[in-house]
């Protein structure tokens, strides 16, 4: 171990050297450039954790600092997620990441595969060993480009440092284009040390990918024509959008579209935001905890526009049933998308905003189905099986909480990241979106953990903004230690902490399908008679852990409700509070998401109680 | 049903790995794949047979398109092409047999490349079945090794000629 620190302090040196020299002739190093090229990209900031691998760039980012903010996070992880809150909660501005070789790098490795899921461009940059030693099992070396090949939509080796820049500006131009996705950067350490004179230096130079044709030809006006003769003819049709239409940026055209056409909309998990949650034409989420009556017309549908999405299965449950009874139109930037889960009757390949142009321009009065009833029939449902949930007397049920939060905020119109469980569904239910990027949510992937440093990009890139992470027990833990970042870099986060002391979908479903077989879904101490089931539904004085005083620790202020009559004052406060603000809610855990259709079942096997 | 799939690749290392990374993450049942240079050194030309119904035929080629390095995909179904698959086959000549593989050396067009005592090296090259059946006729006297390059096609026509000459890069050599 000596040895190694010996071997590092040798390259600091290098690196002193190197800097002394680039004053004298007017060098960069290959570091320097790559930040350059970054800030080229209109890179504003930069969620960094540095390490041996990457020191030469962290260099590079002190010495640019007043060009680029470098924002330390407590663990990789949670600079990958804040550098997707960055991309996620912004129409152009994408979020970058950079960690050491080996151990800083493979934690990068989630929020990479999550961004691929729910296509978030994302930079993920990497130190690497020095090119000498690749291959040599090198302390702290990874070979990152065979870990993230299947979960990066592109990724680099640079081995050259004529090749720096160019790198940077493919990546960037890979990652936002097309469909979008994460591009990983592995920088050796002896590139990032190597130098060129200054004005050798090209931050723009031609790009080398002949392979890679991102631009979608405007759908053909027959196309356009096909669409709009098979809404004319039908009675019953239905938009079914998702995250494509906030990619697109295509949420006035859509609004637009379903008001001429009197078209219901239905949102995917990834497409909350697109149409105005509060609008008539809103059937909220479909899906397996979507409302019942999205998933109602849906089933019925004689016409199923399709915009944006790719048929998940989270979705569609069995794919056999789902939309039987109507004309698939399918539009999608991605060719593989289409017919992937689901034969489309008319597949069309094209941006879904330039297809929706179309469609409003050339959409005559006369092609304007009569709807009449099929409305009436939605508005049936909607009065039937209303999102619903159960009442107590004084304590707080999470869907209260997330409604309440809701009511009380919806005038700031807040960005609101989510973990992954039982609150995220609720949020997705309870929470309404009427603007697009603003709902954060790992959705393809789930990753539990996602919410708090979400928020803490989504909080970087809009300071002046509310940003809310809505959390459950388990998936705050994941990255609880993010707090210090909130502290440290400024960023006040206001987080809406659902506690109820268990793995709440899990939980739901050992009630379900395991006859409430606990198994290592309680997060107390494993001798308490919940761990096995045992508990009275409702979570007791003792609370583990005590997450007011973990805040306090980080210097974040706090306060625990669990009284209905107390969470008004509560939320006020935590919105009125100046920083970052921890409100946690004791609920009970025997509340379940409602409606769900268990995995690979239909609409016809719903629950609703 | 197999199909024949050709695909024009960047020259560069890790290609290989990430395009049968794909194939085996999406769960592509592939059946032979050939990797080799093209006439442009940037570029390298793999020549894949997939199995499978239409749908999984249209899912490999999109993903195959999708990914950056792949400069084009050639679908060879519904076109007029020409294959071959190279073999080098070590088999067993005891007693009288030598007579007898030399004849149906002959009469496949194949070609004796190394002679030891008791057996023979053999070259063959052609379209799948022909070297199937010759594996076949070879059996009886022995098999002792084989290697196989997998196959590769190139269709008659060169309609995606242009298109692809475009795309070569700056510094390639001028055809």
């Amino acid at each position: 171990m000596d040895r190694r620190i010996d071997f590092n302090d040798r390259k600091l040196k290098i690196v002193a050297i190197a800097e002394e020299k680039s004053t004298k002739q007017a060098q960069m190093n290959g570091a320097e450039i790559m930040i350059q090229a970054l800030i080229r990209q209109q890179t504003k900031y930069i969620f960094a954790y540095p390490g041996g691998a990457s020191m030469p760039l962290h260099q590079a980012l002190r010495k640019y600092r007043d060009e680029i903010r470098t924002i330390l996070p407590r663990h990789e992880q949670g600079g990958a997620f804040a550098a997707q809150g960055v991309s996620r909660s912004t129409d152009d501005e994408i979020g970058v990441c950079m960690a050491t070789s080996g151990p800083g790098a493979t934690n990068l490795v989630t929020s990479i595969a999550d961004a691929k899921l729910d296509s978030v461009p994302l930079i993920a940059i990497t130190g690497q060993v020095p090119q000498s030693v690749i291959g040599s099992d090198a302390f702290q070396e990874t070979p990152m480009v065979e870990v993230c090949r299947a979960i990066t939509k592109h990724h680099y080796m640079i081995t050259n440092i004529n090749d720096v820049a160019r790198i940077v500006k493919e990546a960037f131009h890979v990652a936002r284009t097309g469909r979008p996705g994460p591009v990983l950067i592995d920088f050796p350490k002896d590139v990032q040390l190597d130098s060129i004179p200054a004005d050798e230096v090209d931050l723009d130079p031609p790009m080398n990918l002949p392979g890679y044709k991102p631009e979608i030809p405007d759908v053909a006006t027959e196309q356009i024509n096909q669409i709009i003769a098979a809404i004319r003819r039908s009675k019953k049709p239905i938009l079914y959008v998702g995250g494509g239409c906030i990619l697109s940026g295509a949420a006035d055209e859509l609004l637009k579209f379903a008001e001429k056409a009197q078209i219901p909309v239905t949102m995917t998990v990834m497409g909350l935001g697109t149409f105005p949650g509060t609008h008539d034409l809103s059937l909220h989420m479909l899906g397996m905890h979507g409302t019942v009556y999205a998933n109602l017309a849906i089933d019925e549908a004689d016409l199923l526009l399709a915009f944006g999405v790719r048929f998940d299965d989270r979705v569609t449950g069995k794919l056999d049933e789902f939309a039987k009874h109507g004309k698939i139109v399918h539009v999608d930037v991605d060719p593989s998308e289409i017919h992937k889960n689901k034969e489309a009757h008319i597949p069309v390949v094209g941006d879904v905003k330039q297809v929706l142009n179309s469609l409003n321009a050339a959409m005559k009065d006369s092609d304007i189905p009569d709807t009449a009833e099929w409305h009436r029939k939605i508005k049936g449902w909607k009065e039937q099986y209303p999102l619903a949930y159960a009442d107590y007397d004084t304590e707080i049920p999470q869907q209260h909480a997330i409604e309440t939060l809701w009511k009380m905020t919806r005038d700031r119109n807040p960005y609101v990241s989510v973990g992954v469980g039982q609150h995220q569904m609720w949020s997705a239910q309870y929470f309404k979106f009427d603007k697009p990027k603003h709902w954060l949510c790992s959705s393809g992937l789930g990753t539990m953990g996602f919410g708090l440093p979400s928020a803490m990009g989504v909080a970087a890139a809009h300071p002046d903004e509310l940003v809310i992470d809505i959390d459950g027990d388990g998936s705050f833990q994941m990255n609880i230690q993010e707090l210090a970042t909130l502290v440290c870099e400024d960023l006040p986060v206001k987080m809406l902490l659902l506690n109820n002391q268990h793995l709440g979908m899990v939980v739901q479903w050992e009630d379900r399908f395991m006859e409430g077989r606990r198994a290592h879904t309680y997060l107390g101490p494993v001798h308490k008679p919940e761990a096995l089931g045992d508990g009275s539904g409702i979570v007791g004085e003792e609370i583990y852990p005590d997450f007011i005083t973990i805040a306090k620790g980080y210097g974040i202020a706090g306060q625990r409700v669990r009284e209905k009559k107390d969470l008004e004052a509560a939320i006020t406060e935590m919105i009125n509070h100046d920083g970052p603000y921890l409100l946690e809610v004791i609920c009970p855990y025997q509340e379940h998401v409602l409606p769900m259709i268990p995995g690979g079942k239909t609409v016809r096997d719903i629950i609703i109680k | 049903m197999k199909h024949v799939l050709s695909a024009l690749v960047m020259n560069q290392p890790g290609v290989l790995a990430h395009i049968s990374g794909m194939l085996a993450s999406r769960a592509f049942n592939i059946e032979s794949l050939a990797v080799g240079e093209t006439d442009i050194p940037e570029f390298s030309r793999m020549t894949f047979v997939v199995s499978g119904d239409d749908r999984v035929l249209d899912q490999v080629r999109k993903q195959l398109e999708k990914i950056v390095t792949v400069v084009q995909v050639i679908d060879f179904s519904n076109k007029d092409f020409v294959e071959r698959d190279l073999m080098l086959i070590k088999v067993r000549t005891e007693g009288t047999s030598m007579t007898q593989v030399k004849e149906m050396v002959d009469i496949f067009r194949a070609k004796i490349v190394d002679v030891r005592p008791h057996q023979v090296m053999i070259e063959i090259s052609g379209p799948e079945q022909k070297i199937a059946a010759f594996v076949d006729v070879m059996r009886p006297f022995g098999i002792i090794e084989l290697v196989r390059t997998g196959r590769i096609a190139l269709t008659r026509e060169n309609i995606e000629k242009p298109a692809l000459y475009d795309l070569q890069p700056v510094n390639a050599p001028v055809k």
